[in-house]
């Protein structure tokens, strides 16, 4: 493996490279975007190849998928601005050679240098010990939910806040329907959501002993539901019946405040469990975490509060 | 592993050069998302580093992941609010410079 | 050598071709029709092979099947996609190429 794996890495480094530099200084916008999405794509491998499953499902879900949904619905609202967007964005003149491209090829490698000087981090020894008292077989998750679920729990605070913030901006703009619509869309729609949510509960068993988890899985699901959007189904966050959807986008946040309080007023630490419950306690918060990162991601791709009910034909997912 | 190094700073660079320098709102936050990924790689090659694979960063990634999409998402309907403000005026000005774009 | 990863392995290589060949037909073909004609045919075949061929190396039929309902959800995507392309170019006005 080891002078095939070295070329494949150097191919995929070089390929990275030019997709980072075409993803910021394409001419044609929707060239950058779609660079852009595959940039998130290669990453995916590049995680692989640097034994970071989880975080390859994450990229490809999360990063490519999601980010990628949303870059593309902002270019078709700012398509009026496309036809100016060809301008030519970077020149190089003599100066640029002689001065910047040195500078900058120096900072990187100074940057490589540096980080080839950094100490390897100690906690593997640690996390891998103490992986019997956490409920779960996988490191991964068990830092995640268990060792560091604060971090978690503020990540699952900022995603409502985003989600906040991005319906704080007023009414959702009116979905645009396709320019010429297909009668295949929506049939995928409808036949592939089934698919959706099996492919999400998998990730989620999963992630109790292999890479997987809430991340991925609740990133699987909200896309699933972006799909059924762009497919011409109606949102169904409504603000007549907000009601319920608010409480479940929160559930996640609310869940895991929950269990970290009891946890200290149990005489705990904030976020400790009793290892006896503490599997129970990890599924019921990958469930709920799962289900509110699914909401939140679609909450957040509505871009504004959705309208009240206004059609009663609607299409229900 | 020094070939992903060295991808981590080329890209930290390319992501810190876009984001001084794009004045299209839409292209700085494309390279803030190169940028913050240059930051994961980093970490996660520094965890592999370590003889027993730490999985502290990996979860560290996984956070900084869902943190980078909802900062995107906000962002990207910040821009598009103001091009929706900015969106009455029929055609760029002359005084604009050819080569140049704002948002 | 098992028989098993012989005829994977040359069901894999089989499978290369395709590749290439579609990929020699995105960039040379002269318009998005004929582009997306080459790509959504040749890849899925390609894809088709290696994903058989690796489920017979792996010798367990839960990965065969996972792999090939890897292919299915493959094969639906990119004709949707393919088919939203060519919808969206012809809504544009992009003509179709004639020699």
């Amino acid at each position: 493996m080891g002078l095939v794996g070295q070329v494949f890495d150097a191919l995929l480094a070089i390929a990275l490279v030019w997709l980072a530099w075409q993803a910021t200084r394409a001419a044609d916008l929707f060239r950058a975007v779609v660079s852009f999405i595959v940039f998130g794509l290669l990453m995916a491998v590049a995680w692989v190849r640097l034994e970071a499953p989880d975080i390859a499902l994450a990229e490809a879900a999360i990063g490519a998928g999601a980010t990628g949904a949303l870059l593309l619905s902002a270019l078709d609202r700012l398509a009026p601005r496309r036809g100016r967007s060809w301008a030519r964005v970077w020149r190089a003149d003599a100066r640029t050679w002689v001065l910047w491209v040195p500078a900058v090829m120096a900072l990187a490698g100074a940057l490589t240098a540096a980080a080839w000087q950094l100490p390897a981090p100690g906690l593997g020894a640690v996390a891998t010990g103490a992986l019997e008292q956490s409920g779960v077989d996988h490191a991964v998750t068990a830092v995640l939910l268990n060792f560091r679920a604060l971090d978690t729990l503020l990540e699952i605070g900022v995603l409502v806040l985003a989600a906040v913030a991005v319906w704080s901006m007023g009414p959702a703009p009116a979905a645009s329907a396709p320019v010429m619509p297909s009668p295949t869309l929506p049939m995928l729609g409808r036949t592939l959501f089934p698919v959706f949510v099996l492919v999400a509960a998998y990730l989620l068993w999963r992630g109790s002993h292999a890479p997987g988890g809430a991340f991925p899985a609740g990133a699987v699901l909200g896309a699933g539901g972006i799909l059924m959007l762009l497919a011409g189904a109606q949102p169904w966050i409504r603000s007549a019946e907000h009601g319920p959807w608010r409480a479940i986008l929160s559930a996640g946040f609310a869940v895991m405040l929950f269990a970290a309080i009891v946890g200290a007023l149990a005489g705990g630490a904030f976020f400790e469990y009793p290892a006896a419950i503490a599997s129970h306690a990890i599924l019921v918060l990958e469930v709920t975490a799962g289900m509110s990162i699914a909401l939140l991601l679609f909450a957040v791709y509505l871009r504004g509060e959705p309208h009240p009910a206004a059609d009663t034909d609607r299409q229900r997912c | 592993m020094l070939i992903y190094l060295a991808l981590a700073s080329v890209l930290f660079v390319i992501g810190l050069h876009g984001l001084f320098t794009a004045r299209n709102l839409l292209r700085r936050l494309l390279s803030l998302n190169v940028l913050t990924t240059a930051v994961f790689l980093l970490l996660v090659v520094i965890a592999r580093k370590a003889t027993p694979l730490d999985p502290v960063p990996h979860a560290m990634v996984l956070t900084g992941i869902v943190i980078a999409v909802s900062t995107t998402a906000v962002a990207l309907a910040l821009v598009e609010r103001i091009a929706l403000r900015h969106s009455p005026e029929p055609e760029p000005s002359a005084s604009t410079r050819p080569g140049e774009e704002d948002a | 050598m098992s028989w098993t990863e012989l005829v994977g392995g040359l069901l894999v290589i089989a499978g290369m071709p395709f590749f290439i060949l579609g990929t020699l037909g995105l960039l040379r073909f002269p318009d998005v029709y004929t582009r997306l004609h080459a790509l959504s045919k040749a890849d899925n075949v390609g894809l088709g092979l290696v994903c058989v061929g690796l489920g017979i190396q792996s010798g367990s039929p839960a990965m065969m099947l996972k792999l090939l309902l890897i292919w299915v959800l493959m094969l639906v995507a990119s004709a949707t996609g393919a088919g939203l392309i060519a919808r969206t170019a012809l809504a544009r006005g992009i003509r179709p190429w004639s020699p």
